[in-house]
């Protein structure tokens, strides 16, 4: 047993990494409590050797602590996904004017991200309904603190506190569905509720009532509706580093545990006449209609609350529930084909979004606005960074030729194999909306004056390169995607699924 | 002459549900809170129903950490209701609303 859990250890150094970064970042705080650069420095080094080490673990394929993890290349693939963006997020709070302003102490908030990454790649591994609840919590708790962190701000603890009403809500309704679910099958390791399920004799209600149940905790996580009330509020009143990282990381996460426990806990492994890499449901619990009623309704509001927006960090939460939409149409189609669109969909989303983002961040740091009126006659003031941001808005829309496209086509292309015409259609008519309020962004830019001239912008090489680093992928992967697509390809495979 | 199973259930179950109702119509964040660690508590007790009729072990584990989480949660809660109320001088959540639509 003891040599069991240190064998186990071996495959659980990523994580090891990010709990010693965490810890070490609050001693350094106790220490150097003045500079918080040191803090930042700590953090920065953990996240780079967290992600060496996840990226040694490519390949492997295996389920640690007595079924408690899984580490197959499914989580790999989402823990590549968080780990960059978590990187990408320090570089980010180091050069927010929002955060750095004077008698604010960083310490604790580069030390609660390293928490909060580590809830979310427990998240993508978790393999069992008490881990799933740990790492969901974890993460969450984090990012309630860090959400208000500007606390000074009232909107910052606004937002702060209607995330934890509405988190602490939808943790209470999975928790019950967990419990239903537990005592339906009497076990709460998802190996095993699956045999038990593929024995028969379950009440499909009562299993009805526990699904819905614990989709309640996921759909809050990837805040898909009926569960995203928390989420336009808490992204426009969090610092914008939070907002960038809760909209790309947290999604990932609570995608990586929702299409795990789905596909690993509802799918009927004995079925083996279906086509190479389809999935076959149980009888009477038929799931995805759930999820497909999800998607729809998630892609339709979001698109369609966005064009009311005018403060430009609103409408990115809307878009990304939007997306969250989107991506829930992958989950629908039960293949794996519908899968690696999913995960195509988020290294695409990761660069588009966090870049959109940036740019808004670097604006709001010179003018100290975030409002889409603001806007007008910056592409005269920044020719760069607002070309930047036309490029990332294009690729939210999903026009070739940029990375968004990409996504879109393979999610697509993976309902049409699959009959879901009508879900398709639907995703696409909801693209031609979403353009429609990415354009008014545009108009402002380029074609209104603004209401005062004001000086151009100028930004430092630093902020340049970093706009670039995210801004080649987003056009080159709609140019050349077949390395990214085989990745995508390899990382369906999920622990105990044929 | 033991209690059975579909009591603790129904129970908790009610607990539920009250807990659910609380969130949804108090006004005060504070009783918001303690209405969200009845929902907490009517899960312990379900789990601990199921868990001692089945003799399994581990649902009394799930309890000790939601213990523990709900704890934490708690905490961070309470600690933003301070910090918005040193802001706004206000508990009542139908006046928190600067951020809408």
């Amino acid at each position: 047993m003891a040599e069991q859990i240190l064998q186990d250890l071996q495959l659980f150094y990523p994580e090891l990494a990010l709990t010693a970064t965490f810890l070490v970042a609050i001693l350094a705080d106790l220490i150097f409590r003045r500079t918080s650069v040191v803090v930042s420095g700590i953090v920065m080094i953990g996240f780079v050797v967290t992600a060496v080490l996840v990226l040694g673990q490519s390949d492997l394929h295996a389920s640690i602590f007595s079924n408690m993890i899984a580490v197959d290349p499914f989580a790999h693939f989402f823990k590549l996904v968080i780990i960059i963006s978590a990187i990408l997020i320090v570089v980010f709070s180091l050069g927010s004017a929002e955060l750095n302003s004077p008698n604010r102490k960083l310490g604790e908030y580069y030390a609660l991200l390293a928490a909060l990454t580590l809830g979310m790649m427990l998240m993508a591994g978790a393999s069992n309904l008490l881990m799933m609840y740990l790492a969901i919590e974890l993460s969450s708790i984090s990012s309630y603190i860090l959400s208000g962190y500007t606390k000074e701000a009232p909107d910052s603890s606004e937002a702060s506190l209607k995330y934890v009403i509405y988190g602490a809500l939808s943790s209470g309704l999975m928790l019950y569905g967990i419990s239903i679910i537990y005592g339906l099958t009497g076990s709460l390791d998802i190996y095993t509720i699956n045999q038990v399920l593929a024995e028969g004799d379950i009440s499909g209600v009562a299993l009805l009532i526990a699904g819905v149940l614990t989709l309640a905790g996921f759909g809050y996580k990837i805040s898909a509706v009926p569960f995203h009330f928390w989420t336009p509020d808490v992204y426009e009143g969090a610092p914008i580093t939070i907002t960038a990282f809760l909209s790309v990381a947290s999604k990932a996460g609570g995608f990586a545990l929702m299409i795990r426990f789905f596909k690993v806990t509802f799918i009927d492994s004995s079925v083996v006449t279906l086509p190479e890499g389809a999935w076959a449901t149980f009888e009477g619990f038929e799931w995805y209609h759930i999820i497909a009623a999800m998607s729809v309704l998630t892609m339709t509001l979001g698109n369609l609350v966005a064009i009311w927006q005018n403060n430009l960090k609103r409408l990115l939460a809307y878009s990304s529930i939007a997306h969250a939409g989107y991506m829930l149409m992958g989950v629908v189609v039960l293949n794996n084909q519908g899968l690696a669109a999913i995960l195509i969909y988020f290294v695409v989303y990761l660069f588009m979004n966090l870049g959109a983002f940036y740019v808004v961040m670097l604006v709001a740091n010179k003018t100290g606005s975030e409002d889409i009126e603001d806007y007008k006659g910056l592409g005269a003031r920044a020719p760069f960074i607002t070309v930047a941001l036309a490029v990332f808005f294009i690729s939210l829309t999903g026009l070739p030729p940029t990375a968004g496209f990409i996504g879109k086509l393979y999610l697509f292309a993976a309902l049409l194999n699959s009959g879901w015409v009508w879900l398709a259609v639907v995703g696409a008519l909801n693209s031609v909306i979403s353009l429609y309020y990415y354009v008014r962004v545009f108009r402002n830019m380029y074609l209104r004056p603004a209401d005062q001239p004001g000086p151009p912008l100028v930004f430092g090489k630093l902020q340049t390169a970093i706009v670039l680093v995210l801004l080649i992928p987003t056009i080159l992967l709609g140019l050349y995607f077949t390395p990214l697509v085989q990745l995508a390809q390899a990382s369906v495979k999920i622990f105990g699924t044929p | 002459m033991s209690i059975p199973l579909h009591y603790y259930l129904g129970l908790s179950a009610v607990l539920f549900a009250i807990g659910v109702a609380g969130v949804l119509t108090r006004r005060n964040a504070i009783v918001v809170f303690m209405c969200i660690e009845l929902m907490l508590n009517s899960v312990n007790l379900t789990l601990i129903a199921f868990a001692s009729f089945m003799g399994d072990i581990s649902g009394h584990v799930l309890v000790f950490f939601v213990m523990a989480v709900a704890a934490a949660e708690a905490t961070v809660g309470l600690a933003i209701v301070i910090a918005l109320f040193r802001n706004r001088q206000t508990v009542n959540i139908d006046e928190i609303n600067i951020l809408k639509w």
